[in-house]
């Protein structure tokens, strides 16, 4: 017996990849679409300000504390690993500059970007997820409530609104941490400690770190949104919508991080 | 419940077709319901019940066919368009489908609030009415969805399906996971609030005791299509082998077979 598809096995991997592909390019069409429907429905009314302002509330002012803390924490050991690298080339006294251009520039942002991920983004997906499956989106729709305008949009403009204040927060916050381990374990100057980094920060270092912060609270929300938009199953579907969720926009957060610092700084 | 079965009808399903990849659930539907009529459609699980109401609906799109809502085809309409004809509907859902992040009397509300642009406390006076026409109290109105039992929250989502007052009423499951005594009660308040409303309804349930006390009409869906319908008076004497399994709720018969 001659099987015609014998030949074809040796491109059977070839098969595979191509199906990674088209799946790939599937998903990324169904987010397209998603994102197309968010921002249509960011510009026409009516405007939930109500939803908006209640999701600042949720997703910016119920964040300070991961997000400061976090900030904390890094600023002080950011000065400690500076401190340790310069001496090596008697280089100490750079540690606030480089404190302040690291955090505002890039550990800020992205590690706020970070915890909101995992905190506002597995939240959103975990609310509309359950909605999904409960068959609350459909009551919303036979109720004459587009779903995108009352639910997806109040989480889009909140957390692209809040999440640069909270890096502004974290800068702050990451600043002082530093400067606390540089006076009290290093033995900085205050006053010495405090020009250098107010001298050594450009305008464009804090710019470039809201910009991305308001990148990443956008990819945050979105991302929350299309995974519990499109939850399936009961808890298991949930499960995933929000495993999903986060995993996406930690990869996106980290993609657009690179092209945002490309933007601002490629020479 | 008598319908006005002279004019024409208030919803017609014409011909409809809905599938999903190969699996072919709505294979030529045809159902037509008359102003007033209330019409229990009747089916084994994955028949394709709630496909069907969901079509009707607008939440799915058929690939084939037409859904006529007072003479007009809603298949295609989308946007406002949809929204239009959804100023007509009112639905209970299996799960009732309450806004857990809103009170009770928010619920009943919301499509007075943001469907028909009502304010807050003319649209608050109309809950606390429609919540006490199925047996709730004031009390209840300011109570978090997510502390109700089954029955109440189905009560709560009746009140919320006749709250904008609609012409046509969707009931999907409406006693499924209540007691028998709870599914009466729910029953009876279905039958009074759609007489109250001149409403026509459109109901799908396995529960026959449901089906005798709501409808003046009932229609086997099996296989994408409707195989037998007729009056609630009929379906204890209709001859169609497929509706007599399953309102005797017996193992042997045609879907028995499938099964096997």
């Amino acid at each position: 017996m001659n099987n015609p598809f014998v030949a074809l096995v040796p491109l059977a991997p070839l098969a595979v990849v191509g199906r990674v592909f088209l799946a790939f390019l599937a998903n990324l069409g169904r987010v397209s679409i998603f994102t197309g429907k968010s921002l249509s429905a960011v510009v026409t009314p009516p405007f939930y300000w109500r939803l908006c302002l209640q999701q600042t509330m949720t997703i910016g002012y119920y964040s300070l504390p991961v997000v400061g803390m976090t900030a904390l924490f890094t600023g002080a050991v950011l000065a400690l690993q500076i401190y340790l690298g310069s001496s090596r080339f008697g280089a100490e006294s750079a540690v606030p500059n480089i404190v302040v251009v690291g955090l505002t520039r890039e550990l800020g942002p992205v590690l706020a970007g970070l915890m909101l991920g995992g905190r506002v983004g597995a939240a959103i997906a975990a609310e509309l997820g359950t909605m999904k499956v409960t068959e609350q989106l459909d009551a919303l729709i036979t109720l004459q409530t587009n779903p995108f305008r009352y639910l997806v949009v109040p989480r889009l403009v909140a957390a692209t609104i809040t999440t640069p204040i909270l890096v502004l927060v974290a800068d702050i916050i990451g600043v002082m941490g530093g400067y606390l381990v540089g006076i009290h374990q290093l033995g900085f100057n205050s006053t010495v400690y405090l020009k250098n980094t107010y001298d050594f920060m450009e305008p464009m270092d804090v710019a470039s770190g809201l910009v991305k912060a308001a990148v990443f609270g956008f990819l945050i929300a979105l991302m929350g949104c299309y995974h519990g938009f499109n939850s399936r199953g009961g808890a298991q579907g949930v499960g995933k919508a929000t495993t999903d969720a986060v995993v996406s926009s930690l990869i996106l957060i980290l993609i657009a991080n690179y092209l945002v610092t490309t933007a601002f700084f490629d020479q | 419940m008598t319908g006005n079965f002279t004019a024409p009808p208030r919803l017609e399903i014409i011909d409809v077709h809905k599938s999903f990849g190969p699996k072919i659930v709505l294979n030529g539907l045809n159902l037509a319901l008359a102003k007033g009529e209330s019409i229990v459609v009747i089916g084994g699980s994955g028949t394709g019940k709630s496909v069907m109401l969901k079509c009707v609906l607008g939440l799915l799109h058929p690939e084939q066919g037409q859904i006529r809502i007072d003479g007009e085809d809603t298949v295609n309409l989308r946007g406002a368009d949809h929204e239009r004809i959804l100023t007509k509907f009112g639905m209970l859902f299996q799960s009732a489908a309450l806004f857990d992040s809103l009170t009770v009397w928010e619920n009943v509300a919301f499509g007075l609030i943001e469907g028909a642009g009502m304010e807050r406390e003319q649209a608050r006076a109309i809950a606390v009415d429609k919540l006490s026409k199925v047996g709730m109290g004031k009390d209840m109105a300011e109570a978090d969805p997510a502390g109700l039992s089954g029955g109440m929250r189905k009560r709560v989502g009746l009140a919320r399906a006749i709250a904008t007052e609609p012409d046509i009423i969707f009931f999907d499951e409406p006693t499924t996971g209540l007691d028998p005594i709870m599914g009466d009660v729910i029953n009876n308040l279905i039958t009074e609030c759609v007489q109250d409303l001149g409403a026509t309804t459109l109901t799908i349930s396995h529960d026959m005791s449901s089906a005798r006390t709501i409808a003046n009409r009932v229609a086997m869906l099996y296989d994408g299509r409707i195989i037998w319908a007729g009056g609630v008076d009929q379906i204890d004497h209709c001859e169609n082998e497929f509706v007599d399994q399953f309102i005797h709720g017996r193992e042997e018969g045609p879907f028995a077979l499938e099964v096997s």
